[in-house]
């Protein structure tokens, strides 16, 4: 019951809570997915699959450190918002320029386009929404 | 598989057509108040009840077939969405009940969006092989 709010704005309520909903959802999805693949068909795309792992892996981060609010919850979030955009940017690139490198499906495939490119957008919602609780200048 | 086994798809009938038109109202509905500023109110919570329990009459019926022999076409798939369709209302109860604001309906709106693609996921998984 008791929030601590000791940098800025807290990023776990009104629209924070939202955005924490929305990564659960995709830390639940990329996981499951991620888990399946690396499981039971590992060696017909390790690389696509471990990526998968990974997205995974910060989306769970990042739903934390939102979660957790805090300073040290926005450093992470800030990382994990930053780290994301630029491998669904750079993955949706590779994907498109070299189909071979990713024969399987990753959340980040194509800017995300499997999921609606909530992928892309996530992010950018992420650091927007920490930009906006960040601590005002005194 | 066999063909009979995709047309008999436990997941594929008036229950799950159902619990979709049932998610999407409860979504326009929360889309609705949360666009005039309301916290999540009786219908949200009662729509995201009766939607667990459509969910989990769904995930029995899923589960009596596999007793009885069906298997889905890419059983891991299957059971890892089914899991996760019956905790979804669940998780938009318990954030919306957090966040007594717009946003806490505004929560119930994505995961009520997000239902129906499971379900749809759902009856892919269950057919893939039947074709």
């Amino acid at each position: 019951m008791v929030e601590t709010r000791p940098a800025g704005r807290a990023t776990n309520a009104g629209p924070g809570r939202l955005l924490i909903a929305v990564y659960l959802l995709f830390a639940i999805a990329a996981t499951s997915r991620a888990g399946l693949q690396i499981a039971t068909k590992f060696d017909e795309a390790p690389v696509a699959y471990l990526l998968s792992g990974v997205a995974a892996l910060i989306y769970i981060v990042a739903a934390v450190g939102l979660a957790r609010a805090g300073h040290t919850g926005r450093r992470v979030a800030l990382a994990c918002c930053s780290v994301e955009l630029v491998g669904v940017v750079v993955v949706g690139i590779l994907s498109l320029v070299d189909k071979e490198l990713f024969p399987d499906e990753t959340v980040w495939s194509q800017f995300g386009s499997g999921y609606g490119y909530i992928p892309l957008v996530l992010p950018v919602l992420g650091l927007i929404w920490l930009w906006r609780t960040r601590r005002s200048p005194a | 598989m066999t063909s009979a086994a995709a047309a008999n798809s436990p997941v594929d009938g008036v229950l799950a057509t159902a619990s979709i038109v049932l998610s999407l109202l409860v979504a326009v509905w929360a889309l609705v108040a949360a666009v005039r500023h309301r916290p999540p109110d009786r219908v949200q919570f009662i729509g995201l009840g009766v939607l667990e329990v459509a969910l989990l009459v769904l995930s029995v019926l899923a589960l009596v077939a596999v007793g009885g022999g069906d298997r889905p076409g890419e059983p891991g798939a299957f059971f890892g969405y089914l899991v996760t369709l019956v905790c979804l209302p669940p998780l938009a109860w318990v954030l919306a009940r957090m966040e007594p604001t717009r946003w806490g309906s505004a929560i119930v709106c994505a995961v009520c969006l997000v239902a129906p693609v499971v379900v749809l996921r759902l009856q892919q998984t269950w057919e893939v092989l039947g074709g």
